[in-house]
C-alpha cells in the first residue's frame, strides 16, 4: 500500500490547477460558489474551452476523439473543478450517452453524433424516470409502434434534467408489451424538435428550474434511431447507469463544500466568538470530516482498482449511499453556521447587483441548496435501491 | 394529572382546524407564497373574526386565553396548515412586550391587534448576535426628549407587514449585558424597509438603523427589557414547538398515504418493511415531540427557570426530531416531495427552518447544559 499520488498524478494535478486558473472565467465560478442558476451559454461555454483542451470527453477512448483519462485523472480532476468551483461537465452526452453509443451504436450512429456531442451541436437529455416507473424503473409505460420506417412514440418521461435547454433525448420505450417487463424495451434517440413533444417544467421546492416532464404524442422517430437492437434496451441501460455511477461518491463535491462551511463557521459569530471554535458545532464538523476522509480513502481504492481494470460493483452501491448522506450532511452543517441568515431568499433581481447583500454572500444558497441536495439520496437509483442491491447480493448467496 | 384539553380549547382546536381545512388549502397557500405581500389580509381578518388572536392574549389584556395552552392548540394548528401569515410577530412577540410592559395608551393598541386591524414585529436579532438574546450591539442615546437610536436588525420577520416595530437598543452595559437593554414602539414609516421572502415563506427585512423617536415610543423601563424580552421568547419558543409539531403531523400524514398508494414493483411501497420501519421510528419521535410541546406550554406560566429547561428541551428535541421527520418524509415520497407544489415541500421547509429561529438545536442544548450545571 502506498498513499500517496505518483509524480505522473501530481503533474497531472498540476496541469488541471493551471488550467483552471487560465480558463475558469471569474463571473462562472462566482456564479458556482454563490449558487446562482447557470445560464444554457455558459454551460456551452465551458464545454467549448474543455473541447479546445481536449478534455471534455474524459472517459471517452481517444479513437472517438476523448481523453481517455484513467479513474485516478478523473478523480483528480473533479477534485480540482469543485475547489475552483467549476461548472460540473453536463453529462447526458458525455458520460451517458457517448458510451452506450461506442459499444452498442452502429458505425454511422458513432460518426454521426459522437462529434456533435464534442462540439456542442447536440444537448442531450435523458428520458428514463416516468411518473410510474422510478425506483422501479422496468415498469416503464411510454410505448413505441413500429409504423414503416418510423416509431410512433406515445407516452411521458419526467425528472428530465435541463431538458430545457435539450434538442435531443434519450429515451426508454416499451416496444413489446407482451413481453417480460426487462425484455421489451428499446433505446430510441429522438429529436426534441418532432412534433408531438412537449417539454413542461417542473418547478423544485427551491424554486429552481432544472427538471422537466416531457410529453410524447404520436411522436415519429425514424427506425435509424433506434440504438443497437429492438428490445435490448435494458442492457444498454444499465450499461448506461454503470456510467452514470462514475464519480458516485461526490467525493470532490464534499471537499469543496466542507472547506466552504469552514470559512462560513470562521466568520460566523456564536456568543461572543467565531462558531467553529463553538464546542457542539466544531463536533458536528469534525465528525463529517472524519467520515468524509474515510469515505474518499475508500472512494481512491476503488477508484484505483477501476484505473487497473477491475469493475466495482457491490462497492458502487456502497458508495452512493454514503457518498450521499455525507454530502447532504454538509449541506445540513452549512445551513446550520448561517444562522437566522440561512432563512433570506430574495429573487435574484432583489439580489442583484445594486442591492446590499442581505448578511454575508455565503448565505444566500445554503437553505436551498440544502434542499435541493435531497435530491442526490432519490435520483440515480435511490438509496433504498443502493441498499436492496447491497443486501440482495449479499443475502441470496451471490458472490461479493 | 389530566392530559385532557378543557372544553374551550377543543373547540377552538376544532373550529380552527375546519375553518383552515377549508379556506387555507395547498392551492390556496401556494398562492399566497406566490403572492409579493407574502400573505392574505383576508385570511388575517377572518382569524381575527374567529377569536383565533384574542385566544392568544389574557382576559387582562382583552383576549380570552394567553396561556401557555392557548399558544399550543393555536400553533399546532397553524403549523398543520402551513400559515405563513405573521401571527407569532403581531401577537407572540409584538403583543406579549407591549402586554408585558406598555404603559395604558401602549396597551390600547392591542385591542386593535386583537381586532385585527394592526400588526406588529420585533427587530432585536442583530448581524452578530445569532441566537444569543443578551447581545445588542444596537445603541440609544437620548437628549432631552429625544432618542437617536443607531445600528443594524437582522432577518425581521413580518416587519413589512406592520404597523409598529418593537425595536431593542442597548442604552447602557457591555454588549451582552442583560441589563441596559430597551425597546421603542416605532411606526413603520420612520423605517426604511426592503422586504425579500424566506424560503419557508413570509417576508422580512434588514433595517440599518439611524433614526430619532420621541421618549414615549419608550416600552418600559430604560435598559430593563430583558426579562420581558426572555419571557416572550419563551411563550414564541413555545408557539414555534407546538407549530412544528403540527407541521410534523401533516408531513407524517402525507408521509403514511404515500406509502399505502404509491405502487412500485407491483405492491404499495408501504408493504416494503425497511419503509416500515421507518415509518414507526418516525411516529416514535413524534410522540416525544408531542410530549416536548406539553412540556413547554404547561411550564410557560411556572418559575423562569422551570419554564426555560423546559423550552430549551423542546427546541433541542425540535430540532433533531423535525430534521429526521422532514427527510424521511421526502426521501420516503421520493422525486415528487422534490416539488414545489406538492404540499410536503412547504411543511417540510418550515419543519427545518424552525431551526434557524429562537435559537436552534445545539443553541438550546448548551441552554439546557447550563441550566443544568
Amino acid at each position: 500500500m502506498d498513499l500517496s499520488y505518483t509524480d505522473t498524478e501530481k503533474a497531472f494535478r498540476a496541469e488541471v490547477q493551471a488550467f483552471m486558473r487560465d480558463e475558469l472565467p471569474d463571473h462562472m465560478a462566482e456564479k458556482v460558489r454563490k449558487g446562482r442558476g447557470l445560464t444554457k451559454a455558459d454551460m456551452e461555454d465551458w464545454h467549448a474551452r474543455l473541447n479546445a483542451k481536449g478534455w471534455l470527453a474524459q472517459n471517452w477512448p481517444k479513437a472517438f476523439g476523448g481523453a481517455e483519462w484513467n479513474a485516478v485523472q478523473r478523480h483528480i480532476y473533479e477534485e480540482e473543478a469543485c475547489l475552483a468551483n467549476a461548472p460540473r461537465i453536463v453529462p447526458f452526452g458525455l458520460s451517458m450517452l457517448g458510451p452506450v453509443l461506442q459499444k452498442f451504436g452502429s458505425k454511422e450512429q458513432q460518426d454521426h453524433w459522437l462529434p456533435r456531442i464534442l462540439d456542442g451541436s447536440d444537448w442531450w437529455c435523458q428520458g428514463y424516470s416516468e411518473p410510474g416507473a422510478g425506483s422501479d424503473l422496468a415498469s416503464l409505460k411510454t410505448k413505441a409502434v413500429r409504423d414503416g420506417d418510423h416509431y410512433i412514440v406515445n407516452g411521458q418521461k419526467t425528472w428530465t434534467t435541463l431538458g430545457q435547454h435539450a434538442n435531443m433525448i434519450f429515451c426508454l420505450v416499451r416496444t413489446d408489451p407482451d413481453a417480460k417487463q426487462q425484455e421489451g424495451i428499446s433505446f430510441l434517440l429522438i429529436d426534441m424538435d418532432t412534433p408531438g413533444i412537449e417539454v413542461r417544467p417542473i418547478v423544485l421546492l427551491d424554486g429552481s428550474v432544472e427538471v422537466n416532464e416531457v410529453w410524447f404524442t404520436d411522436v415519429r422517430v425514424p427506425v435509424e434511431n433506434l440504438v443497437g437492437e429492438e428490445n435490448k434496451g435494458w442492457t444498454y441501460a444499465k450499461y448506461l447507469l454503470t456510467h452514470e455511477r462514475a464519480n458516485i461518491a461526490g467525493v470532490g463535491f464534499s471537499n469543496a463544500g466542507l472547506e466552504a462551511v469552514k470559512r462560513m463557521a470562521r466568520a460566523e459569530m456564536a456568543g461572543g466568538r467565531p462558531l467553529i471554535e463553538n464546542p457542539h458545532f466544531a463536533a458536528r464538523l469534525a465528525q463529517a470530516e472524519i467520515d468524509l476522509s474515510a469515505m474518499s480513502l475508500s472512494n481512491l481504492r476503488i477508484v484505483s482498482m477501476t484505473a487497473a481494470g477491475g469493475a466495482p460493483g457491490l462497492e458502487a452501491s456502497m458508495l452512493k449511499v454514503k457518498g450521499s448522506v455525507i454530502r447532504q450532511e454538509i449541506n445540513d452543517l452549512a445551513r446550520r453556521a448561517c444562522g437566522p441568515y440561512a432563512l433570506p431568499f430574495p429573487s435574484e433581481e432583489v439580489d442583484g447587483t445594486n442591492m446590499p447583500p442581505i448578511g454575508p454572500d455565503y448565505a444566500g444558497k445554503v437553505a436551498g441548496e440544502y434542499f435541493n441536495h435531497r435530491k442526490i439520496s432519490i435520483y440515480g437509483g435511490s438509496n433504498e435501491v443502493q441498499r436492496n442491491i447491497i443486501a440482495k447480493t449479499t443475502l441470496a448467496g451471490g458472490a461479493r | 394529572m389530566n392530559f385532557e384539553l378543557t372544553e374551550e380549547r377543543q373547540m377552538l382546536q376544532d373550529t380552527l382546524r375546519r375553518f383552515l381545512r377549508e379556506k387555507y388549502d395547498v392551492e390556496t397557500r401556494n398562492k399566497i407564497l406566490a403572492s409579493d405581500e407574502g400573505m392574505s389580509a383576508e385570511i388575517w381578518a377572518q382569524m381575527a373574526e374567529l377569536g383565533v388572536l384574542s385566544a392568544l392574549f389574557s382576559e387582562e389584556d382583552g383576549g380570552f386565553g394567553g396561556a401557555g395552552f392557548d399558544i399550543a392548540v393555536i400553533f399546532e394548528e397553524l403549523g398543520r396548515a402551513g400559515m405563513v401569515e405573521p401571527v407569532m410577530e403581531t401577537c407572540i412577540l409584538g403583543g406579549s412586550l407591549i402586554a408585558a410592559l406598555g404603559n395604558e395608551t401602549q396597551k390600547g393598541l392591542l385591542e386593535t391587534v386583537i381586532g385585527g386591524e394592526m400588526r406588529l414585529a420585533v427587530a432585536h436579532t442583530e448581524p452578530r448576535s445569532r441566537y444569543d438574546l443578551s447581545r445588542v450591539e444596537t445603541k440609544a442615546e437620548a437628549t432631552g426628549d429625544t432618542i437617536r437610536i443607531t445600528g443594524q436588525k437582522a432577518v425581521v420577520q413580518g416587519a413589512p407587514l406592520a404597523d409598529h416595530v418593537i425595536v431593542s437598543a442597548r442604552e447602557s452595559g457591555a454588549v451582552d449585558d442583560q441589563d441596559g437593554i430597551s425597546l421603542f414602539l416605532v411606526s413603520v414609516s420612520d423605517l426604511d424597509m426592503r422586504p425579500y421572502p424566506m424560503i419557508d415563506g413570509g417576508v422580512a427585512t434588514e433595517l440599518m438603523l439611524d433614526i430619532e423617536v420621541s421618549a414615549d415610543a419608550r416600552l418600559g423601563p430604560v435598559g430593563g427589557a430583558y426579562e420581558a424580552l426572555a419571557t416572550t421568547w419563551a411563550r414564541a419558543i413555545t408557539a414555534q414547538v407546538a407549530e412544528t409539531l403540527g407541521a410534523m403531523e401533516t408531513a407524517t400524514d402525507l408521509t403514511i398515504e404515500y406509502l399505502k398508494t404509491r405502487t412500485q414493483f407491483g405492491r404499495p411501497i408501504g408493504t416494503f418493511q425497511a419503509l416500515q420501519h421507518r415509518m414507526a421510528d418516525m411516529l416514535i419521535e413524534l410522540e416525544q415531540a408531542r410530549a416536548a410541546v406539553i412540556g413547554a406550554a404547561g411550564y410557560l406560566e411556572a418559575d423562569p427557570k422551570l419554564r426555560d429547561r423546559y423550552a430549551s428541551a423542546a427546541k433541542n428535541l425540535m430540532g433533531r426530531v423535525g430534521r429526521l421527520i422532514a427527510e424521511e418524509s421526502i426521501q420516503m415520497h421520493g422525486g415528487i416531495a422534490m416539488t414545489q407544489e406538492y404540499e410536503l415541500a412547504h411543511i417540510a421547509k418550515r419543519i427545518t427552518m424552525a431551526d434557524h429561529r429562537f435559537g436552534d438545536t445545539d443553541h438550546h442544548l448548551e441552554q439546557f447544559i447550563k441550566m443544568s450545571a
